[in-house]
């Protein structure tokens, strides 16, 4: 987990592509962990979320504001944001999914919160080894982005993954429901390690990192955490790998969008 | 699973110490399983306009209080005697302002 040395090269900019996956991964999580405000299932964990929300939500900005001078051509953080459909956003199908258990089709089920937890773990795992990485990134505004977000998401992987132990080694109930949780989610982990153009490139130019190369530090860290928490890690799933950072998506990300666009496509352009 | 689950979790007294104070100052009190678990949500609670750079936290049932029904035998006393502050000196004009 040592940080990457500064890079010799002369200083390059990301690929678009790879810079919107880092993106929408944070626009979507933040979205998803901010339905919690004003449900949380304590008023402290209620506050937490949203900071964890708020967290990702700034973090997206400045990637999606990084994205629009790359662009140029009217873009800017909102119209990324709020003006491109499903098949634009790049994140993984693990962060779209709705706070429960596993659903059928459209089918609503009520919000677990073993199900927001052992996703913001598996997901902070990743993303600590990630901004790790691109500190060192030769593209320096990305580089300058990962020594913030890195202090951030080193909080969010601390929150999640004491709350993972407290559910896993508590109350039958709780360990049965991060158990599930764990059965659940860690099916789309797999697509952390699937090869995407956007990351190839990336990585190429020493502007990104590709997750296959932070596996073996991921698995060390989930394991221990989970030997923690006497959860079991499910056997690896054989079968279709997801594709939300290719741009296929589960049918809840179309939900998703719906809710956080609604608002600025029904008054473009409005400010307040 | 040895232990039995908490029906209530206890309350605990939150300290934070802000940039500039040189001592904590009470601040607040939440409900949290344990000692870390109190000092995250205390962080989450009561440090997100950056009011701190330390954090203490205390079972609230660790502090012993004076009882407000004893205040006049705690604090009356020391009303008369205003002698205690040291307000009764001439400062030399070059000792300046103290």
């Amino acid at each position: 987990m040592n940080a990457v040395e500064p890079r010799m090269a002369a200083s390059v900019q990301a690929p678009v592509d790879y810079l919107l996956h880092l993106a929408d991964n944070a626009l979507i999580l933040g979205q998803r962990n901010a339905e919690w405000c004003g449900h949380g299932p304590i008023i402290e964990e209620d506050l937490s979320m949203a900071n964890n929300s708020l967290d990702l939500i700034g973090q997206a900005r400045l990637l999606y504001q990084h994205v629009a001078t790359l662009q140029g051509n009217g873009a800017t953080e909102d119209t990324l944001a709020y003006f491109r459909d499903v098949p634009d956003f790049r994140n993984y199908t693990l962060l779209e999914l709705p706070h429960s258990p596993a659903l059928a089709g459209t089918a609503r089920g009520d919000r677990d919160y073993a199900t927001t937890i052992v996703r913001n773990f598996l997901y902070s795992a990743l993303m600590v080894l990630v901004w790790e990485r691109l500190q060192g990134s030769t593209d320096p505004q990305l580089a300058a982005i990962a020594a913030k977000s890195l202090k951030e998401v080193r909080y969010h992987l601390r929150h999640s993954r004491d709350w993972l132990v407290r559910f896993g080694d508590g109350t039958d109930e709780s360990h049965a429901r991060a158990q599930a949780a764990l059965d659940h989610l860690m099916p789309y982990t797999t697509e952390f390690w699937a090869d995407s153009a956007a990351e190839t490139a990336a990585q190429a130019q020493g502007a990104g990192v590709h997750p296959g190369a932070l596996r073996a530090d991921w698995d060390a860290l989930v394991d221990a955490a989970l030997q923690e928490a006497t959860l079991v890690r499910p056997a690896p799933a054989k079968g279709y790998v997801t594709e939300g950072k290719q741009g296929i998506h589960s049918e809840h990300l179309g939900f998703v969008l719906a809710e956080m666009q609604s608002l600025a496509r029904a008054h473009p352009g409005a400010t307040w | 699973m040895s232990t039995p689950a908490l029906k209530e979790w206890p309350l605990w007294e939150v300290f934070v110490r802000s940039k500039q104070g040189l001592e904590h100052k009470h601040c607040g009190s939440l409900h949290a399983s344990d000692a870390q678990h109190a000092l995250q949500m205390a962080r989450d609670v009561y440090t997100r306009r950056q009011e701190g750079v330390s954090i203490w936290v205390v079972r609230s049932v660790d502090i012993t209080a004076s009882e407000p029904h004893e205040k006049g035998e705690f604090f009356e006393p020391a009303g008369d005697k205003i002698y205690r502050h040291p307000t009764f000196y001439d400062i030399p004009e070059e000792v300046g302002h103290m």
